[in-house]
């Protein structure tokens, strides 16, 4: 069926079991592909109290019935799996070009179980699936690890997902890298798959994918590539600059935030802006598969080079950790790519740690690198190779920061919701984006529901940002569209050209289906619910749906936002009532027979 | 009246970064805008003071103005 390769593999690692397995189509659409009909799986499969290093974890890297398709920015897939470092569903997102491979090869999707007793990768080429020895590439960075593999297995063409050391070491911040850059970044999915002593899978596939619907889906095609285009953000803002022209707009706005979360402004913010990198360091655009929108940055700074920093990572190794060098930022995200780690994480841990040592907390006997002082460019390169390495104290930062300040008796200084490390947008001064990072099944994360777009950018429409009126009506809607572009493979920067029809057109061309975009939206609050449903099994409470203390008591002390704290109390009762869930934020039974997933 | 304006991304091409521009008394976001050769439609985000406004907001002596093109990111 067009969309769905309808096959996928299971791989035993513990027993070298390889089987190939027919996906059920119709359980696929229920929950549309990607991050849906893998959350579907893993919560069928594990059970929810499951230790995530532990063998009995599975890792699943899905793709999306639009993942290879023609539709633009059609190249995501989604690494799925229970999350080390916050114990919740971990689905993070890719671009690049691995997915793609994956689904040309035949697969809708991979799942990985058990665990290997000696370093090894999956090498998928079409038909023939084989586990081989990586013992030669345990220890070694990313990119040296994707060259190598690229040899070995002799095609040029293939495409290589890995981890870096960092995963090797169960780092709790481990991220899976493809395509030497595109991160699956947030919730220690690296570990996961270091931990099955799984290095990397390298795919290669010769298939060609159809739609179903070649008039419709050349006519609907035609007129979502004239919508991004169009678009000042997809067609203009995003190519020139990038995602860290956000810098500067984020920083005028009064949220950007500074030292730990303890400020809201960054005087030198521009000094680190997408204006600046592009002057000073641009190499050239870069764009995942199939995307016109190209909003990846390649820059070089004296012997270091290779794609971002985005915006996030900017932010984490800049302003967060107090930093105005573009140099030292662009360095440790080079680390970053490296030893695969998180940079949203590990730039806000080591922001945590600099509190800790500023206020005594961390003593300079305890730390066997540069003292952690806000502002020190040295300080956030040499702890970012540290961390990967798994080295001293690198090796504390490297579990995140939630576990730092926890260990230190001062837990309400990691700046985390359920242990994930908060991006880039101080929630005092964005309510509804707060309510997001509280509520988002992943923990402290934006691209859940990107509520700065209305709050901030008026896209699709203006909001105020520092009201709470009827922000839970739209959390609500960000997080199940969000769920259903994840789902079908597509990226999320589509969202600021493209409208919920858009997406069920090229869903129903692609696949051939007749959906309407309530049924596709609702397919969004199905998965968002199977997400919440897993975590609250896996002895998540409800209590966790929070905000660290010091955004709800600590009022943003300077900028445009003075003065302001985040109202989570009064807008989470009315989102638990949005999203037809009790008092107490559990789903309701009506709800889930309602979503068929009683 | 003096306002501090503050301009980013493409608007920088040509004109500045930030400047202190001496402006009539009574001026409007939609007077600079023509001072600057910048097309109101184009102004996709201003920000006046740290909030954001639309550009018939009538100007004070100090203002100080972030003007930015349409972008966004994440
Ligand atoms: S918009 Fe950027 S991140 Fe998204 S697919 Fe295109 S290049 Fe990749």
């Amino acid at each position: 069926m067009a969309g769905y390769s309808g096959k996928f593999l299971r791989i035993n690692l513990s027993t070298g079991q390889i089987d190939q397995e027919n996906l059920d189509i119709e359980l696929a659409m229920k929950f549309i592909g990607g991050r849906g009909l893998a959350a579907y799986l893993l919560a069928q499969e594990i059970e929810p109290e499951t230790e995530p290093l532990g063998p009995a974890n599975k890792i699943i890297f899905a793709t999306g019935p639009l993942t290879g398709s023609q539709a633009p920015t059609g190249g995501r897939y989604m690494v799925v799996t229970k999350s080390p470092l916050t114990g919740t569903i971990a689905s993070s997102n890719s671009g690049g070009f691995w997915g793609t491979e994956l689904k040309r090869a035949g697969y809708d999707l991979i799942i990985v179980e058990g665990k290997s007793d000696k370093p090894c990768y999956i090498y998928i080429n079409d038909n023939t699936v084989q586990i081989k020895d990586a013992k030669k590439y345990w220890g070694k960075l990313v990119s040296e690890t994707t060259d190598l593999l690229l040899q070995e297995t002799g095609d040029s063409k293939a495409r290589v997902l890995t981890i870096g050391p960092a995963g090797e070491k169960l780092a709790l911040l481990a991220c899976v890298m493809n395509d030497k850059y595109r991160a699956a970044g947030r919730s220690g999915v690296g570990a996961v798959m270091g931990s099955k002593g799984l290095k990397a899978i390298v795919v290669r596939g010769t298939g060609k994918l159809s739609s179903a619907r070649d008039d419709e889906t050349k006519k609907v095609l035609t007129n979502i590539r004239k919508k991004i285009r169009e678009n000042d953000v997809t067609g203009k803002g995003l190519p020139t600059y990038g995602t860290s022209v956000l810098v500067n707009l984020i920083n005028e706005s009064g949220i950007y935030p500074t030292n730990n979360f303890q400020g809201a402004y960054f005087e030198t913010a521009d000094k680190t802006s997408g204006e600046t990198l592009a002057d000073k360091y641009l190499v050239k655009n870069v764009a995942c598969f199939g995307c016109p929108i190209a909003c990846g940055r390649y820059s070089r700074v004296d012997d270091v080079e290779g794609e971002g920093p985005e915006y996030e990572t900017v932010w984490a190794y800049g302003a967060d950790c107090g930093v105005d060098d573009l140099v030292a930022i662009i360095k440790a995200n080079k680390w970053c790519n490296e030893y695969g780690l998180d940079t949203i994480s590990a730039g806000a841990t080591i922001a945590c740690a600099m509190e800790m040592y500023e206020k005594g907390v961390i003593d300079s006997d305890e730390i066997d690198g540069p003292a952690l002082k806000f502002g020190s460019g040295e300080a956030i390169v040499e702890w970012t190779r540290k961390m990967g390495a798994g080295e001293g104290f690198g090796a504390k930062l490297a579990l995140g920061s939630y576990r730092l300040a926890e260990e230190y008796g001062v837990p309400e200084l990691s700046m985390s919701v359920k242990k994930l490390e908060l991006p880039a947008y101080d929630p005092r001064g964005v309510q509804g984006h707060g309510l997001q990072y509280a509520t988002s099944n992943r923990g402290g994360c934006h691209v859940r529901g990107y509520m700065i777009a209305p709050e901030i950018l008026g896209l699709p429409e203006k909001l105020d940002p520092s009201s709470i009126e009827g922000k839970a009506v739209w959390v609500k809607t960000f997080q199940d569209l969000t769920a259903v572009i994840d789902s079908l493979g597509l990226c999320l920067f589509t969202s600021f050209a493209l409208g919920p029809d858009d997406y069920k057109d090229m869903f129903n061309a692609i696949v051939g289906q007749d959906w309407t975009t309530e049924a596709l939206l609702e397919a969004g609050e199905r998965i968002w619910n199977i997400e919440r449903m897993f975590n609250l099994k896996a002895g998540i409470s409800p209590e966790e749906d929070k905000l660290p203390r010091r955004l709800l008591t600590e009022p943003i002390p300077k900028g445009p936002c003075k003065g302001h704290v985040h109202r989570l109390p009064e807008l989470l009762p009315e989102y638990y009532k949005e999203r037809g869930w009790n008092e107490q934020g559990l789903p309701t039974e009506a709800k889930l027979i309602q979503l068929d997933i009683a | 009246m003096v306002v501090e304006v503050k301009l980013f991304a493409t608007f920088r091409e040509g004109r500045f970064n930030e400047r202190e521009l001496e402006l009539p008394e009574e001026s409007s976001l939609s007077d600079l805008l023509k001072y600057l050769k910048i097309p109101e439609k184009d102004a996709k985000i201003i920000i006046v003071n740290g909030l954001a406004t639309s550009v018939e907001h009538k100007l004070s002596n100090h203002d100080v103005i972030a003007i930015f093109p349409p972008i966004a990111g994440g």
